[in-house]
C-alpha cells in the first residue's frame, strides 16, 4: 500500500501514545457543569435560558443568528444556577451556563430516522447546525457554514482527517476502532451533501488496525466511493493542509480555506458526531477524549459531558505527583491552563497532566540563535521562523508580513527543533496577532479618511451651488 | 489518596521540545574531529602539534571569557562554541607555528571574527579562519613553513622534522609530473593524500579522517550534505575543466577540513537551502579560481571567507511557501 506524505518539512518525535489500547469508556457525570456559550470561531451564542430554568440533556441554551456559529446545549439536566463570564480553555473569557445537575438524566425527545434518503439536504444541513457541531480535532470551526462552501464552489473530495499525528492524543485512534461505521456514515452524510465525488480517510501508519477495521467495514458495506489511505506518521501530517498535499497533491492557496481547492477536511470525531446528529438527532453535548501526561494515574480515552470542569477528571484519574502542567490539547499546540476550574469544551480533544518534568521537557530559557538552520528545514510552510522571530524582535511587522508570518499555521515545530530553545512559535503568533491588529486599524484609519474627503467634496459642493 | 499539590505554570506552545542544544552540537563536532586531530599528532611528532592546539584552545576559551567580560555578555563558555573554534584554528595552523602566534592567532578569532559582532550566531565569518587569515597576511613565512609527517608506521616513529612544501605548493611552484614523481605514481599520490601522510597543517592532511567525521556529522543531523557536497562537487568539476587532475585537487590541501567543518560554520553560512547549494558552489568556483590564477596554492581559507561576506545574497533565496505560488506555477 502507497503510504502519502507533504513534503518538506515536518518532525518525528517520539509518539507518547501511552492510551492507544485502551477503551472508550464513560467518564462520571458531574455534579455542575459551566457551558461556555462561546466554543467555537465565530460569533458568540446569547443565552436562551435565565437562572433558575429547569434543563434537560440536549436543551439549546445559548444560540446566535451569525451565519458563523453554532448553538450550544445543556450537557446534564438540571437547573440553571449561573450566568456570568467563565475562563474557557483557550484562554479568555466567554459568558457561561452553570448548570447544577439533577441526576434525572431527563433527555430532549431525539428525531431519530433509519435512513439518509429520508432527509432532504437542507434537513441535514439543520440536522447538523442544531446539534452544535463544530471541528472536534481542535480548530472548532462550525461543520454546517463547512458543508456549505460559498455557490458555484466544487466539492469532489471529502477527506476524513484520521491522521491524529499530536503526541499523546489517542482519541481519534479509538474513535475509528470502536465506531468505524458512524465516521463512514459521516463521510457519506458529506458526500451526499457536497455533491463531492469520493471520500478519503487518511490514517497515519502508525494505526495501521484503525485503517484495516475501516476497510473491512467499507468493503462489508460494500461502499465504492470511500478509501481508506495511509499517511507517514510525521507531524504535522494531520494539518489540513498538509493533508490535502499529501493524499491529493494540492495545495490550498495562501489566505485561502480548502474549499478553494475542492477538498473539505473533517477530523474523524467531527464525523462519528455528524452521523450521530443525523442519524440520531444527537446534539453535541458529549466528547471523547484522551487524558494522559506523566502525573496521570489512570491515562485513557473518556466520554466526558461538555461543561465538566478539569478539576472532577483530575480527581477522577487521580495524579501520580504534584500537578505543575496542565494542557487542554495536544503537547505541540494545546494550550496550558492557569487554574483546574476551566471546563472541557467542544474542540478540547485531550487533556494532558505533568509533574515537575514539564520544565525539562519544555526549556524555557533562551540562548541566542545559532543560525543552525533547523527551523528553516523543519517549516512545514516553508517558512524562516528565525527571521520572522527577528522581524518580531525589532518590531518590524512590516517585514514579518513580507516573510509570511501570515502563512504560518502555529504547528510548533519551530520552537521544538531549535538548539537555543528560542520561542519561535510564540513570537510568530504574536507577530501574526500584530499584523492583523495593524491592519484592523490602517481599515479603520482609511475610513475615517474616505468618510472626511466625502464630507469635504460635499461641503465644497454645496458651496459652488450657493455661488 | 494521599493529596497531590497542584501549583500550574502557564507557558505558550509546544510544551515538548527536542532534547538537542547548542553544547550538544558543538560538542558532536569535537567529536567528528578528534580522528583528524589525533592523526595530526601522530603524524607530525606528538608534543609539538599538541601543545599548539592546547594552547589554541585555552587561548580561545580565555579570549571568549575576556569578550564576555568586555561586552557585558553572559558568560557562553559553557556552549563549547569557543573550544570548537580553537581546535579548528589549531586544525589550520602548520605544525611548526610558534606559541605566541597560536595565541595571538586564537584572540583575533574569537575577539575579532566573533565577541565584536555580539558573540555566537552573530559572526558574519568563520571565527577560526579570521584567526588565520591574521596569522597569514602577519607572519606570511612561517604561516607557509611545513614539517614532512614523522610517521612512517607505528614500527618505527621517529620523530625528526625536515621542512618540505606542500603538496599543492610543489603541483604550483614546479609541476604536477614532479609531485607524482616525488610520490612513485599517481595512485600512491592519492592514497598518500586520503590517509594523510603529507606536509601540511596539523588537520588537514587526511581526507579519510575528515569525511569520516564529516559523516558523522551529517548522520547525527549536525550539518547539511548542501554545503560540503556542492563546494567539493564544483572543486571536482571546474577542476576537471581547468585540466588539472580532479581527484588530486579535491584530497589536497585543506578542501575536506574546510568543507565539512569550516564552510559548515552555522552562523557565517546561509540558512535557506537553496542558498546553501549556491554558498558551496560559490565558494567552489572561488577556490578553483585562486589555486589556478593567484599565486597562492591554496584557496580554501580566502574562498570560504569570501562566500561568508555573500551569505544574505545567498539567502534572499528563500523557500516557497506553501500555498504561495510564482505566477507560471498556477495551474491554469
Amino acid at each position: 500500500m502507497k503510504i502519502f506524505t507533504y513534503y518538506p518539512g515536518g518532525i518525528h518525535p517520539k509518539e507518547e501514545k501511552l492510551t492507544k489500547s485502551t477503551p472508550l469508556v464513560n467518564a462520571p457525570i458531574p455534579e455542575i457543569v459551566v457551558i461556555p456559550l462561546l466554543q467555537h470561531t465565530g460569533a458568540p451564542n446569547t443565552p436562551t435560558v435565565k437562572i433558575g430554568d429547569r434543563v434537560r440533556i440536549g436543551e439549546i441554551i445559548g444560540n446566535s443568528t451569525a451565519a458563523v456559529s453554532a448553538p450550544v446545549h445543556s450537557s446534564i439536566s438540571g437547573e440553571v444556577i449561573g450566568i456570568e463570564d467563565r475562563l474557557t480553555p483557550s484562554g479568555v473569557k466567554s459568558q457561561s451556563i452553570i448548570i447544577k445537575n439533577d441526576f434525572k438524566e431527563e433527555w430532549v425527545e431525539l428525531n431519530p430516522i433509519n435512513k439518509l434518503e429520508d432527509l432532504s439536504k437542507d434537513e441535514i444541513l439543520n440536522r447538523i447546525r442544531n446539534a452544535g457541531i463544530v471541528g472536534l480535532g481542535g480548530a472548532s470551526f462550525p461543520a454546517a457554514v463547512k458543508l456549505s462552501p460559498p455557490q458555484g464552489k466544487v466539492i469532489d473530495t471529502v477527506i476524513g482527517n484520521g491522521a491524529e499525528c499530536e503526541l499523546f492524543l489517542t482519541i481519534d485512534h479509538r474513535n475509528m476502532i470502536e465506531f468505524p461505521d458512524k465516521i463512514i456514515d459521516g463521510i457519506l452524510i458529506e458526500i451526499k451533501l457536497l455533491n463531492a465525488k469520493k471520500g478519503i480517510i487518511a490514517i497515519e501508519n502508525n494505526k495501521i488496525d484503525a485503517a484495516e477495521i475501516l476497510e473491512k467495514r467499507i468493503i462489508e458495506r460494500g461502499i465504492k466511493d470511500i478509501e481508506v489511505v495511509l499517511v507517514k506518521t510525521k507531524y504535522p501530517q494531520g494539518g489540513e493542509k498538509q493533508l490535502i498535499k499529501a493524499v491529493l497533491g494540492r495545495e490550498v492557496p495562501s489566505g485561502g480555506l480548502p474549499f478553494e481547492v475542492g477538498v473539505v477536511v473533517q477530523n474523524v470525531g467531527t464525523l462519528k458526531a455528524i452521523s450521530e446528529a443525523v442519524f440520531e438527532g444527537k446534539p453535541l453535548i458529549e466528547r471523547g477524549l484522551t487524558i494522559s501526561g506523566t502525573a496521570a494515574q489512570k491515562p485513557g480515552n473518556y466520554i466526558v459531558r461538555i461543561g465538566t470542569l478539569a478539576k472532577d477528571l483530575i480527581d477522577f484519574v487521580g495524579l501520580t505527583k504534584d500537578l505543575r502542567k496542565l494542557i487542554f490539547g495536544g503537547p505541540m499546540t494545546g494550550v496550558a491552563q492557569s487554574t483546574i476550574e476551566v471546563p472541557v469544551v467542544k474542540g478540547t480533544s485531550g487533556i494532558l497532566l505533568f509533574g515537575e518534568e514539564a520544565f525539562t521537557m519544555s526549556p524555557e530559557e533562551e540562548s541566542p540563535c545559532i543560525r543552525c538552520s533547523s527551523c528553516v528545514d523543519h517549516c512545514p510552510t516553508g517558512l524562516m521562523p528565525v527571521l520572522i522571530d527577528h522581524a518580531l524582535r525589532k518590531n518590524n511587522l512590516k517585514l514579518a508580513e513580507e516573510l509570511h508570518a501570515l502563512d504560518c499555521i502555529e504547528c510548533g515545530v519551530c520552537s521544538y527543533v531549535c538548539p537555543a530553545k528560542r520561542h519561535l512559535t510564540e513570537n510568530i503568533k504574536k507577530a501574526k496577532q500584530g499584523i492583523l491588529k495593524q491592519r484592523k486599524i490602517e481599515a479603520a484609519k482609511k475610513a475615517a479618511f474616505e468618510k472626511l474627503k466625502a464630507q469635504r467634496e460635499k461641503q465644497s459642493l454645496e458651496k459652488e451651488a450657493k455661488q | 489518596m494521599i493529596e497531590k499539590k497542584i501549583d500550574l505554570t502557564v507557558t505558550s506552545a509546544p510544551h515538548i521540545k527536542d532534547r538537542n542544544s547548542v553544547t550538544g552540537i558543538m560538542g558532536n563536532v569535537l567529536i567528528a574531529l578528534t580522528p583528524a586531530f589525533i592523526w595530526g599528532l601522530i603524524n607530525f611528532g606528538l608534543v609539538k602539534p599538541l601543545l599548539i592546539v592546547v594552547i589554541s584552545v585555552i587561548a580561545s576559551i580565555a579570549a571568549e571569557y575576556i569578550g564576555n567580560f568586555l561586552f557585558h555578555k553572559k558568560s557562553s563558555i559553557k556552549d563549547l562554541s569557543a573550544g570548537v573554534t580553537g581546535l579548528l584554528l589549531a586544525l589550520v595552523l602548520p605544525p611548526s607555528s610558534p606559541y605566541w602566534m597560536v595565541v595571538i592567532g586564537a584572540f583575533s578569532a574569537i575577539i575579532l571574527g566573533k565577541m565584536i559582532f555580539g558573540g555566537i550566531g552573530s559572526n558574519p565569518f568563520n571565527p577560526a579562519l579570521v584567526g588565520r587569515a591574521v596569522l597569514v597576511v602577519s607572519w606570511p613565512t612561517l604561516m607557509t613553513t611545513w614539517t614532512n609527517p614523522v610517521y612512517k608506521g607505528f614500527s618505527s616513529m621517529t620523530y625528526a622534522t625536515t621542512t618540505s612544501a606542500t603538496p599543492l605548493a610543489i603541483a604550483k611552484l614546479q609541476s604536477y609530473s614532479n609531485l607524482i614523481e616525488m610520490y612513485g605514481s599517481k595512485f600512491s599520490l592519492y592514497k598518500a593524500l586520503f590517509i594523510g601522510n603529507v606536509p601540511g597543517c596539523i588537520g588537514e592532511t587526511s581526507a579519510l579522517l575528515l569525511l569520516i567525521g564529516g559523516i558523522y556529522l551529517i548522520i547525527r543531523k549536525v550539518i547539511d550534505w548542501k554545503i560540503p557536497v556542492s563546494y567539493i562537487g564544483t572543486v571536482f568539476i571546474l577542476s576537471f575543466i581547468f585540466g588539472k587532475d580532479p581527484i588530486f585537487s579535491i584530497l589536497a590541501g585543506g578542501l575536506f577540513l574546510g568543507a565539512f567543518f569550516m564552510a559548515t560554520d552555522y552562523s557565517s553560512s546561509p540558512i535557506t537551502p537553496k542558498g546553501k547549494i549556491l554558498y558551496g558552489v560559490f565558494i567552489g568556483i572561488i577556490t578553483v579560481i585562486i589555486r589556478t590564477f593567484s599565486s597562492y596554492p591554496e584557496g580554501v581559507m580566502f574562498s570560504i571567507l569570501l562566500g561568508n561576506a555573500f551569505v544574505p545574497y545567498f539567502d534572499r533565496l528563500v523557500p516557497r511557501v506553501y500555498g504561495v505560488f510564482l505566477k507560471r506555477e498556477v495551474k491554469a
